[in-house]
Formats: C-alpha cells, structure tokens, sequence
C-alpha cells in the first residue's frame, strides 16, 4: 500500500513535470518551419530556413543575435514601442513562453555562411559611409557606430545588435524608423537621437558600408 | 545589483560631510590642477580643430597620423606603456578634439604650467607622461620617445592656429561653476548606474569587449585607471560624465545625477596609487587630502585604496 502510493506520487509528478516544459519550452523549431497554429506564420517564410534573412526585401538576419535582444524586440512588437506591420500580428499571436522559445533557438543558430563573406559594397558615397560608421559626426553629438555596435559592427551584448551581416535595406529602414518615431524601444533614446541627425544621403552611404561587412562573433562582458 | 546597505550608506554620509567642511576652501592637493575658486570668465576664446583631411603629407604628417594612432588606440599602438584596458580617447572623446572632454588643441597651448600634484611646472610632455603612469596604469614613455613624439605632434597639429598661453573655451572638463545641489550619495549614484550606465559599462563597472579588446572601458576593477588619475576624483569626473555621458546623450543627465553617478563609479577598488607609500592613511595625507577623493575612506565595509590584484595576462 505504502509503496503503492509512493508509486502513484512519482506518477504524478511525472505527468506535471511533462506538462509544464510543455507549457514553458514551446517546439521553436516548428513554429519556424509551420508556424504556431493560432496566427504566426513560419518565420522561415521571410526569416530563410537558416535565419539569415533576404535582403532584398529587407527581412533581417536573427540567427546568432543575443536571446535576450531578440526577445526585447518581439515583446516591443507587440506592444506597438516598435511599430511593424508585418510583424505586430505576429508578435501578438506568440505566449511569452513561444518568444522565448524563438529567442533562445535563432540566438544558438550558427551564422550563415553567407554573411561571414562581405557583400558587394553598393555604396555611392563609401568615404562618407566609412566616416560615420568609424568616426561619427561629433558635431551633433553622434559617434562612430562602431564604438557601440563594436568593431565593423559585430554586435556587442544586449544592448547593441550586430550590424555586419544585415542588409542595406534592413539598416536604412530601421534608421528612418527611429528618426520617423515608429521605433523607439531603444534604451535612453540612443538611436532616435543618432538617426534624426542623419540625412537620407547619411543613411543610404553608412547602411551600405555596413552591408559591405562580414559578420562575426558578437562581444560582451569580459 | 544588490541595493547598499542602509548602514553603510548612512555611515558614509557622515563620513563626507566633515571631510567636505574640512577640506573646502584649501587649494586642492590632488589631480585637479585648477582651483574651483577660478574667477568665472565670461567668454574664453573659441576655437576649432582643422580637419583629419588637412595633415599634411609628408615626415611631419606622418608623426601626427601615428600620434593619432597612438591616442585613439593606445593598448595596441604604445602597449608597453600600458598597464590597463583604456585608450586616451576614453576620456578625451573624438580623438581629442571634443570641446568638454580635455580637449587635446586647448591642453596643448596651456603648457608649460605648474601643477600642485607633482609641485613644478610641467612641460607638455610631462603631462603627457603623466597620464600613462595614472589614467592609464602605465609606465611613463622617456620624454624623447617616439610615443611623446607622436601624441605632441598631433596636439600641436590640432591647434595648429590657436591662441597660446590663453584657455580656450571647451578646455578642460567644465568644472566652472559646478557643484551638486546636495552632496553627492553612494545610494542615488547606484540608481543612476543601474538605470543610465550599466547597459554599456556592465552591471559591475567591467566594461564589455570583443575579441578581447575593450568596446567600452571599466569604470573600476583592475583593468580600470588607477587611485593616482584625475578621473579618481569626484569633482573630475562628476564634470566629465555631466558633458560627455550617457555617450552620445551628454548633457542630458541632471547636475545631481552626474555628481551622484560620479560619486558612486569612485566608491569601487581600482589599481592601487603608484604613489602609495607606508600606509593607506598615509598615502591618502599625502595625495588625496580632498573632499572629492574617496581613497582611504571606507565604504560598505571596505577600507578604498586597498588596490586590485594584478592583472593576469
Ligand atoms: C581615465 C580617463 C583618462 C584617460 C584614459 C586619459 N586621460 Fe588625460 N585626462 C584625464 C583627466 C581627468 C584630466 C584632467 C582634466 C581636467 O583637469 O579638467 C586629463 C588631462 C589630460 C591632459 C591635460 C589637459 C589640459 O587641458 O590641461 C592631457 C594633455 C591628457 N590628459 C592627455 C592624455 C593622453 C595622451 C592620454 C593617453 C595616453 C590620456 N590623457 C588618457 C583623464 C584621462
Ligand atoms: C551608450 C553607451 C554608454 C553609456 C550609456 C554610458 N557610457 Fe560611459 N562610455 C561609453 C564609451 C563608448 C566610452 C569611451 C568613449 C570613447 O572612447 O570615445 C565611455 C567612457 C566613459 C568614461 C571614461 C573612461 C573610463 O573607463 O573611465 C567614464 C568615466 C564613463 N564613461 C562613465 C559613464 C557613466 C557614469 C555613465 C552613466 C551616467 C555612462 N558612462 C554611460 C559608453 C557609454
């Protein structure tokens, strides 16, 4: 009897156990190969199937970005501090435990080998795109991007994203997001400041020089 | 980040507020090369660095691009010389050319001038050598290095066409004027911190790196300046991180906050003073007897000044 008992407890504890991983770590990976079942659609579909994005249309690179970025970014999604059409509804249809999930599986995907190869550099204007990349224009107070996004913009921690490995397009939308005000999750107002002292000149030659570089392992703490 | 000990922070209250009222109004003693009690001028002469494009191309030029090699990535292009994870341009921002942040143009034309931490009057280079030994954790190249060479030739470089023997407006961290509304506490510059600094400097002041170099420098630890830098004093850097930080939003902190952070970032260990001499006590007596040097004063429970081990390479 006693021992009977003590059988049926472990039982049923089995069962919870099973039941909260379920509810705490969603399939990542089905959800970016079929989608969620209640509103995302495959993230693969515009993501690639290795997380590198398409550049052309200015879908963004996720794999090997830091998790806990990614998953500021969904959250902001959803609650419109990064407005997106495209990806609001998304977000929205995502638990918290489904963003995690995505966060943690495109943050341990390695980087395409695609975007270890600089890219073509379409720039116009390269001397300008390298200035404010390396340099910044310190007149108005916006340093070289790279003394945050850390060496030809590798990404550095949680805060600063990679920028190497991005497209063009994706950077140069993101830029006219934050100085139009449709993004502005960032902390302390950084990039709306940098981006409102860009022309559009300033962002087209700057978000091709970055295209223009290979992506690599992201810093962080020592 | 734990919140600080209600004690501790209570207890450090009553620490600074005798240590102020007992040191105001004596010519500081430390780092600080100029008294607070400095008449306020009303307009300093303004002034404008030439552009990188203008070095010129030839042995001259050569020596300015390498001086500037030098100040914007020193760990690697004068390496012996240094013994932490700084850069000159940590403090000196733009490659020494932003007005408020020591600008190189305005320092080069306020030398020779006496200075009461090493009471004589330094030439360009000494201080030039100076900052090696102290904000850099360093060893002092000789005077007729090729690094000396190099960084006065890109001082001299940049304020090719400035007035001499005058300050210059954006000289200096402006100190002119600025005092915290209330003193400065250990418990507000931890929310500052945490809030308007931690995401780039790191939850513990280690900065973050790549491929182990520094993308943003240590306030404190081992790979930090050390006890001896200007930077280690309160009123320095509550000036510096006023105009020059959070990075790219200087300014927008308020007065109290700047004093506060500051107050709070000199309140952790760093590198042991190269002056130390005897005693903890001894050395505060002799090179930190100012309100705004927390060496020697302790702080939750530990004694500043005791140092960091040294580094591992
Ligand atoms: C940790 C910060 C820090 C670093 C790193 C640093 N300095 Fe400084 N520097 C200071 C401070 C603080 C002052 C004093 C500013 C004041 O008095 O307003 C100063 C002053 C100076 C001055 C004199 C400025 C004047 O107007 O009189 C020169 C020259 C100088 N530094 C050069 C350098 C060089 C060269 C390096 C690199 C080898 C360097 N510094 C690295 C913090 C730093
Ligand atoms: C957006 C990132 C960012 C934020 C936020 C930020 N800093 Fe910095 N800080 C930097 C960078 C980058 C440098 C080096 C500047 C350079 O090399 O051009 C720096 C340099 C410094 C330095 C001089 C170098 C050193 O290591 O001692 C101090 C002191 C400092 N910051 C203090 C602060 C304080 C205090 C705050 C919060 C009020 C703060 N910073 C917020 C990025 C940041």
């Amino acid at each position: 009897m006693h021992t009977r008992n003590r059988l049926l407890i472990f039982g049923a504890s089995l069962v919870l156990c099973a039941a909260a991983s379920g509810a705490t770590t969603p399939d990542a990976a089905h959800i970016v190969a079929a989608g969620n079942g209640h509103g995302a659609p495959p993230c693969a579909s515009c993501h690639g199937a290795d997380g590198g994005g398409q550049a052309a249309a200015g879908f963004p690179l996720l794999a090997h970005h830091d998790t806990a970025y990614l998953r500021r970014q969904l959250d902001s999604f959803a609650d419109g501090s990064r407005a997106n059409t495209t990806m609001a509804p998304i977000a929205k249809s995502l638990t918290a435990a489904e963003r995690q999930a995505l966060a943690t599986y495109y943050a341990r995907m390695p980087l395409p080998a695609a975007t270890q190869r600089p890219a073509a550099d379409s720039n116009t204007d390269r001397a300008r795109g390298e200035q404010l990349a390396t340099r910044g224009m310190w007149d108005q107070q916006v340093p070289g991007c790279v003394q945050c996004h850390g060496p030809h913009g590798v990404g550095v921690g949680t805060n600063f994203p990679p920028l190497a490995g991005q497209s063009a397009v994706y950077i140069a939308n993101q830029l006219r997001d934050w100085r139009s005000g449709t993004r502005k999750n960032e902390p302390l107002g950084l990039m709306q400041h940098v981006a409102s002292a860009l022309s559009d000149a300033d962002i087209q030659a700057v978000s091709a020089w970055f295209a223009a570089q290979p992506a690599g392992d992201q810093g962080g703490k020592p | 980040m734990k919140p600080a000990p209600r004690i501790a922070v209570i207890a450090l209250a009553i620490v600074i507020v005798p240590l102020a009222a007992r040191s105001s109004g004596q010519a500081s003693h430390t780092a600080v090369d100029h008294p607070a009690t400095e008449p306020a001028v009303a307009a300093l002469p303004t002034f404008t660095p030439p552009p990188d494009s203008a070095i010129p191309d030839d042995p001259f030029g050569a020596l300015v691009r390498k001086g500037r090699d030098i100040f914007t990535d020193t760990t690697r292009h004068a390496q012996p010389y240094v013994g932490n994870g700084l850069n000159c341009q940590n403090c000196h921002l733009d490659a020494g050319r932003r007005a408020n942040s020591a600008p190189m143009w305005a320092a080069y034309v306020r030398y020779p001038r006496y200075r009461a931490k090493d009471d004589k009057v330094n030439s360009f280079a000494d201080r030039l050598r100076g900052c090696f030994q102290y904000s850099m954790n360093g060893k002092a190249p000789a005077e007729d290095s090729e690094v000396i060479r190099a960084l006065t030739a890109y001082s001299y470089w940049l304020a090719s066409g400035a007035p001499t023997g005058k300050d210059l407006a954006g000289w200096g961290y402006p100190k002119e004027g600025f005092k915290p509304p209330l003193p400065p506490s250990y418990a507000r510059g931890q929310k500052v911190y945490a809030s308007h600094c931690a995401l780039c400097h790191g939850t513990n002041g280690e900065g973050q790196q790549v491929a182990g170099k520094f993308v943003f420098p240590p306030l404190w630890g081992p790979e930090s300046f050390n006890w001896g830098a200007g930077m280690g004093n309160i009123d320095n850097a509550a000036a510096f991180i006023k105009a020059n930080m959070p990075f790219s939003r200087g300014g927008t902190l308020t007065d109290q906050d700047a004093w506060d952070a500051a107050m709070f970032m000199n309140a952790h260990e760093r590198p042991q003073d190269p002056r130390f001499k005897d005693s903890i006590a001894a050395t505060r007596k002799r090179h930190h007897d100012s309100k705004w040097s927390l060496y020697g004063i302790e702080i939750n429970g530990h004694l500043l000044g005791t140092g960091t081990p040294p580094r591992d390479q």
